[in-house]
């Protein structure tokens, strides 16, 4: 450590107990954002460099200029104004609301709500998974098996769903969330038990046990599998007693009451680190596993503990998504959702408000991709070439502080990441 | 001649506190110069610059006369200049000419290979002439402490340095690895090699500098030729006032033994016998210092009463109640508190604020624990009493324990331990890597739990503060205890002498007591 960055201070200014967490808290903020706006900024120039009618524009640079700029400038406006307008609509709810004002009527107001209803009905499970990922971080812990995690809770939820046909939903429906998030729980109990009592490092297990339930649920649900509808390789549909209810009769628009559960785990997550003193030790042993130990802390219980309750919470970005959305699982389920939530916890430093805030960035995103791919006709992968470098840019701050000539401020924090490489 | 290196009027501000304060410097080819100060006081900043972590606020530097500006470490490197920091570079997994070639790959052909053999052939040429034995081909993980400097000390020859900056180089040797140091400091001046070296030890300044200059807040107070200093001067120019360099003790109030040890084993992760059989007792109002080179046992002897190590065989008692094999938590309890060796690595959770360091052993129970919640309110309430009683240097109770200078940082660690009531107190290099004011600070408050009737095991690589501090010493060698002595009449040498080996009966005849009085074992 250098000794010389402490200041030596007077009697005078010292002791004052401010409790303010200092500058950087906002200085956190800086490099996420710009990493997000660079993304795009890329991801704007892959638009229009893959764009034929920009590279014909270009060709012709020399004889029409302009021609070449406003080629590109048209292909990135159609393809982001698609974005925007497929995630968000905001033009659109501008007018749909001067329409309602003057007495014309909802509908109009209904349809025009549907995008950004649909952004936030996407972000629910990248809530549930980003949460995961990054309870585990905080525990000094790197879950990569949230894809399975979830993966289990869609199952285990699925199946109390179209099992016990006559229950009311009231008793229904939270014995399917409960079954997923159990699922989910010992999904990643599993490897914390092999972490705490073999050593076995959880980056390995989780990817293991990705695999594992992979295989599993073909079993599962290839045609005439115990889980099978029978004529496909898809489970029965849940019966309506466990079906999680959306919340508007407009066409398109799936938004549902998980979006609030999953804000609710957000705020029981921020709650267990930052308030109780479960949380402390948690946090306490991913900051320093040495120092842990000598607090006295029962570092294989709580190792086990952090990994099923990171499971439990992947497991319920299954089960909500299955329950609300889907109401029946098949192959390819989760869509990658599980690596994604990596990415999530990074953008949002591991803390449950940043998570909340990456999720609904991602789900915005992954709204609008397929807008524009359907009006711009741009290939839905621009998406998550765009996800992808937001994660390259918050694995490598520098490259970021170097682009916009950022001096790190004394004393940051680095985004936390596992302590446990190697120990 | 110009001296081989001048820093002019160097000025260096961040936010909150000016760290260097026009400071000039002068370094005359072939001397070695002491840097001294306490902690935060701008040395360390003031290198940072010459090496070009840093870039000054004002100032300039000048080599042998020419005026030069220094962007990084690779001008710094380019002008001659070489850093050893206190913290080593290297790379456990990697062999020492691998470590040495970092950064500096010869790479000499279009294809470009790594010349690892004409790296080790200049590594073994450099090793020769100064004395820095070493094996090329070894892994840096298999090395000692001492030797990985050599190795830091080598990669900074290797690319030609003729001035060299060394930051608190003894802060991790023993005191024969100290000596072998010192002579190839002296071997390199011979060969013209110019040396700074930053420390706080006011003994090694004087053995082995030509000059000191004193840095306090920020400013040079003093200059000197060390011939014409002593140790008293140099400590009251770096604090500013009169510094006591030995404690002042009364005699000890010993009540009944808390701590007894009978006949205990542990092994280290080797899985050799680390402590061999040892057995003593330490009772209510006395110190009893362990004594020995690092590397005899103490570590782990330290570890198996602390609970962070089990024990092969034996019992350990306080007052009584067994606590062989106790866990951490368990020996809180019980009224044992622990000063870590490592500070940062056990002691503190860098990470977290200062207020919540403080409870990191007793977070779980009321008052900072209601039900499931953690009691903020609580925690701040003991933050703000434990910084002001124990003078604690910081901003805020909220920064992050790192902020804070070592000094600070084990005065976290003391308060903490002193905050509850204690039984045993197990000290282990407590005032490792401190500086002068901070040294004084912490062995008052080691005498003052003494006084107030608490037992007190302090195990010290530094002789000298064993012998200020102790009531009784006993020398631990390969595991086992030679011989428990009374301190006030036993002799630095005749410890010393144990340390290396001798028996009692050895050290008594070979070295002089200090009274007349005949010496016994006391056990």
């Amino acid at each position: 450590m250098d000794e010389s960055s402490s200041p030596s201070v007077t009697p005078e200014t010292t002791n004052g107990l401010s409790k303010k967490k200092s500058s950087s808290w906002a200085s956190s903020l800086v490099v996420p954002l710009l990493a997000v706006f660079t993304a795009l900024v890329i991801g704007a120039l892959l638009i229009a460099f893959t764009d034929p009618v920009v590279l014909d524009a270009w060709r012709h640079f020399f004889s029409d200029p302009m021609g070449a700029l406003a080629a590109t400038w048209n292909s990135i406006a159609v393809a982001y104004g698609a974005l925007l307008s497929g995630s968000l609509g905001l033009v659109e709810i501008w007018k749909a609301l001067g329409v309602w004002l003057h007495g014309g009527g909802a509908e109009a107001l209904s349809v025009a709500l549907v995008p950004i209803s649909e952004s936030l009905t996407a972000s629910v499970p990248f809530i549930f998974a980003g949460l995961a990922v990054a309870l585990g971080f905080q525990g000094g812990l790197f879950n990569i098996g949230a894809e399975g995690q979830l993966l289990v809770g869609a199952l285990a939820a699925v199946y109390v769903g179209y099992n016990f046909p006559g229950l009311p939903i009231y008793i229904h429906l939270p014995m399917a969330i409960m079954a997923g998030f159990i699922g989910g729980a010992i999904w990643g109990a599993i490897p914390g038990l092999l972490k705490a009592y073999t050593g076995g490092h959880e980056v390995i297990t989780t990817i293991m046990m990705n695999w594992i339930i992979i295989s599993i649920s073909a079993w599962l649900l290839k045609v005439g599998g115990p889980m099978s509808r029978g004529d496909l390789p898809i489970t029965p549909e849940v019966l309506p007693s466990a079906q999680i209810p959306q919340l508007f009769s407009t066409q398109g628009n799936r938004f549902h009451g998980g979006f609030f559960l999953a804000l609710v785990a957000a705020f029981l997550v921020y709650w267990l680190l930052y308030k109780s003193i479960k949380g402390f030790e948690i946090r306490m042993l991913g900051a320093n596993f040495k120092a842990a130990v000598y607090s006295g802390i029962n570092v294989k219980h709580l190792w086990v503990f952090v990994m099923a309750l990171s499971g439990a919470l992947a497991g319920m970005a299954g089960t909500v998504q299955a329950l609300a959305i889907d109401r029946w699982v098949g192959m390819g389920f989760s869509g990658g959702m599980g690596f994604d939530s990596i990415a999530l916890a990074l953008l949002g430093r591991s803390h449950p408000l940043g998570v909340v805030l990456a999720a609904l960035l991602f789900g915005t995103l992954r709204n609008g991709a397929t807008r524009m791919q359907s009006v711009a006709r741009i290939p839905i992968d621009i998406i998550t070439i765009i996800q992808a470098l937001v994660i390259v840019f918050i694995a490598a701050p520098e490259i970021i502080r170097w682009l916009y000539r950022l001096r790190q401020p004394e004393g940051e924090e680095a985004p936390i990441f596992t302590t446990s490489w190697g120990s | 001649m110009a001296p081989v290196l001048e820093l002019r009027n160097i000025t260096k501000r961040f936010p909150g506190v000016l760290a260097n304060d026009h400071i000039n410097l002068r370094l005359e080819e072939g001397e070695i110069l002491a840097l001294l100060g306490e902690n935060g006081a701008g040395k360390s900043t003031l290198m940072n610059i010459l090496y070009g972590l840093y870039e000054p606020d004002e100032g300039e530097i000048f080599i042998r006369g020419q005026k030069v500006a220094i962007e990084g470490p690779a001008d710094a490197i380019r002008q001659g200049i070489g850093m050893v920091h206190q913290h080593f570079m290297l790379i456990p997994v990697l062999t020492v000419t691998e470590n040495v070639m970092l950064g500096d790959e010869s790479v000499k052909t279009p294809v470009r290979i790594l010349k690892r053999d004409e790296v080790a052939a200049r590594i073994r040429e450099l090793s020769e002439r100064h004395g820095l034995h070493v094996d090329p081909d070894a892994k840096v993980q298999s090395l000692s402490v001492g030797v990985r400097q050599r190795v830091e000390i080598i990669k900074v020859l290797y690319r030609n340095a003729n001035i060299l900056i060394l930051d608190e180089p003894t802060a991790v040797l023993t005191p024969q690895e100290a000596d072998e140091l010192f002579s190839i400091l002296r071997s390199l001046r011979e060969q013209g090699v110019s040396i700074i070296f930053i420390s706080h030890k006011l003994r090694e300044v004087l053995e082995l500098a030509d000059r000191v200059m004193v840095i306090r807040r920020g400013k040079v107070v003093g200059e000197t030729q060390t011939a014409d200093a002593d140790q008293a001067q140099l400590a009251e120019m770096m604090v500013g006032r009169q510094v006591a360099l030995t404690v002042d003790k009364g005699p000890a109030h010993v009540g009944d033994a808390v701590l007894k040890i009978e006949n205990l084993y542990v092994m280290d992760d080797r899985f050799q016998m680390a402590v061999d059989g040892v057995s003593l007792e330490v009772h209510a109002g006395e110190v009893l210092g362990i004594a020995g080179v690092q590397g005899n046992g103490q570590t782990e002897f330290v570890e198996a009463l602390t609970g962070l190590r089990q024990v092969r065989a034996g019992q350990v008692t306080i007052e009584g109640k067994d606590i062989t094999n106790a866990t951490p938590r368990d020996l809180v309890e019980a009224g044992v508190a622990h000063i870590p060796e490592d500070r940062q690595s056990d002691g503190l959770v860098l990470r977290f604020p200062v207020a919540d360091n403080f409870v990191i052993n007793t977070y779980y129970k009321p008052p900072f624990a209601k039900g499931w919640r953690i009691n903020r309110e609580a925690i701040d309430e003991q933050a703000e009493r434990l910084i002001k009683d124990f003078d604690i240097r910081t901003p805020s109770a909220y920064v992050p324990v790192s902020n804070l200078s070592g000094g600070n940082q084990q005065k976290v660690i003391v308060a903490r331990e002193f905050s509850r009531p204690i039984k045993l107190l197990v000290a282990n290099q407590p005032t490792r890597g401190l500086d002068v004011g901070s040294i004084e600070y912490i062995h008052q408050q080691l005498i003052n739990k003494r006084d107030a009737g608490v037992a007190v095991l302090l195990v010290s690589a530094e002789l000298d503060e064993i012998m200020g501090l102790s009531d009784r010493i006993a020398v631990m060698f390969h595991g086992k205890i030679t011989a428990i002595v009374d301190a006030a009449t036993v002799s630095k040498e005749q410890v010393g002498l144990m340390m290396a080996g001798s028996s009692l009966e050895d050290a008594l005849k070979q070295a002089p007591s200090r009274s007349d009085t005949p010496i016994e074992a006391v056990l």
